[in-house]
């Protein structure tokens, strides 16, 4: 049985048919719509140049082929490990040999916000759409993200581009830093303003403004008075693991897992809610990346038919946003040293590498996907730093970075 | 197998290159996929499947066997 029928659930399944399994599959998703993929939501959904029908993750005729039990719209809201059962939302229990976990997370909220017209969330396909209809409703919507991570800067671009006035909201210095630090933050800042965003890093929420339930505007913590139409709250997300309260699993920063991405006997995890050891970089992650929910549940798959392998990939990421497209393989500590490897940080076309603990661990790339692609290959080798770095005093720390690109 | 790629939905990932380089190569100027061969040899079907499994704009189809 799989809980959660998004890509990592899907994956799973569809995966399992195609090795070979054959007996019975329950597939459990809490959304109404068929499967359908995430990304395109804050991209051309949002900028209104795809409709809903080009992000499914697979046709009805594809669904059905997998002969599995197809529960959509019922969600999970118990696990008993013991007997084995999972809950449903009707009060009915389902029984399982092997459960898989792949409910991803939820976005966090601002409180006392969401109970206002016009104030937004961004996870699923029906947030987007409904976003996406406020956005046009007046041509002169006035818009405040509030989140600078790659979401909220998504959104502020697709916003752009409908030429409406937006204003972006975060407590950190620059946008998209706790992801690739004060280096790569700082040229995002800079490409927002570019484009007309006004950027007001470094000051939060204080309080909401608004007049017959809908929101008017927005009070920051620095006193100033913004007035808004339409709010889109992107303020980062928690794994969906309320549901496995009581259950028994170790529940941290998601289902936390073993390196085959085992929870406990016959319980596995995969995607965006899934905690586990990659021996790879020896140390813990949960990854909420697109590319990261497929291969994980390809493993997972693998593992639950019996090969027991670690799950050690090279996680891969990407966002795009403006002319702007960002690529990554690795992992980006704060305290990472940085070299650029292709280009030039000034020049809209370059790939960084990050390394830590004397290793390459990470490489980045700024419009530079075939060049990207070539050097993923140092972090798959975790190549010594010092066959990558420039000698000192040209290898930059964060900081001395963030400084020079001001 | 006849491989089609939708080069509107591709996002220059790269893993079909990765799974499948005698299929797949990117574009240099902006890395979207190009075919390199639409009727690959038995011996790549696998990988090609792959390729088209792990893309993440589910922008690869492989048609037939
Ligand atoms: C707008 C947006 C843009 C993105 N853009 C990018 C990008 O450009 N690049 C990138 O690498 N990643 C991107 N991502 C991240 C990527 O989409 C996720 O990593 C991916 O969707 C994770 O898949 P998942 O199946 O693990 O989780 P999810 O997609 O979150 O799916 C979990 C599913 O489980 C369901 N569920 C939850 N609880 C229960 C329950 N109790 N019972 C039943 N069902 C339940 C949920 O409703 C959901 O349908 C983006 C995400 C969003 C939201
Ligand atoms: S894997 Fe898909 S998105 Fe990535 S380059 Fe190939 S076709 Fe494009």
């Amino acid at each position: 049985m799989v809980v959660g029928a998004s890509v990592a659930g899907l994956t799973t399944a569809v995966t399992l048919r195609t090795l070979g399994y054959d007996g019975r599959l329950t597939l459990i998703g809490d959304e109404p719509h068929t499967p359908y993929n995430r990304p395109p939501l804050s991209k051309q959904i949002l900028a209104g140049t795809w409709e809903p029908d080009r992000i499914k993750l697979r046709t009805d005729e594809e669904l059905s082929d997998l002969d599995a039990r197809l529960l959509f719209g019922r969600s999970a809201t118990g696990l008993d490990t013991a007997t084995r059962r999972v809950t449903l939302d009707g009060g009915d229990s389902v029984g399982y040999d092997t459960l898989v976990i792949a409910t991803g997370v939820t976005p966090n909220s601002l409180p006392g916000a969401h109970h206002l017209a016009g104030v937004h969330l961004l996870r699923t396909l029906d947030d987007a759409l409904a976003l996406r209809a406020d956005l046009r409703h007046r041509p002169d919507v006035r818009v405040a993200v509030v989140g600078a991570g790659f979401l909220g800067s998504e959104a502020a671009a697709a916003a752009r581009r409908m030429k409406l006035d937006v204003t972006m909201i975060d407590p950190r210095p620059v946008p998209m830093r706790r992801q690739f630090g004060d280096r790569i933050a700082a040229l995002v800042g800079r490409l927002h303003k570019k484009n007309g965003v006004s950027m007001r890093c470094g000051t939060g929420v204080r309080r909401f403004f608004e007049s017959g339930g809908r929101v008017t505007g927005l009070e920051l913590t620095d006193g100033t008075l913004l007035g808004a139409d339409v709010v889109v709250v992107a303020i980062g997300s928690v794994p969906a693991i309320g549901w496995l309260a009581g259950s028994g699993l170790e529940l941290g920063n998601g289902v936390e897992c073993d390196p085959t991405c085992r929870a406990a006997p016959g319980v596995y995890a995969a995607g965006d809610v899934a905690s586990w050891h990659n021996d790879h970089f020896g140390c813990r992650m949960r990854l909420e990346h697109r590319l990261n929910a497929t291969e994980q549940a390809q493993a997972v798959a693998r593992n639950v038919l019996g090969e027991n392998r670690p799950f050690a990939p090279v996680p891969y990421f990407w966002t795009d946003q403006y002319d702007a497209h960002i690529q990554a393989y690795g992992i980006f500590p704060a305290d990472a040293e940085l070299a650029v490897l292709h280009g030039e940080l000034e020049g809209g076309h370059f790939v960084v590498a990050y390394g830590h603990a004397g290793r390459v661990v990470g490489v980045l790339g700024w419009n530079s996907p075939c060049e990207l692609r070539r050097l993923r290959q140092l972090v798959v080798d975790r190549a010594p730093w010092a066959s990558v770095a420039p000698t000192p005093p040209a290898v930059w720390t964060g900081r001395h970075l963030s400084a020079s690109i001001r | 197998m006849q491989v089609t790629v939708h080069q509107d939905k591709c996002v220059a990932s790269g893993q079909c290159v990765l799974a499948a380089q005698d299929v797949f190569d990117q574009r240099d100027e902006d890395g979207v996929a190009v075919l390199l061969d639409e009727r690959p040899p038995t011996e790549l079907h696998d990988d090609v499947r792959q390729a088209a499994a792990v893309c993440p704009a589910l922008a690869i189809t492989p048609a037939g066997s």
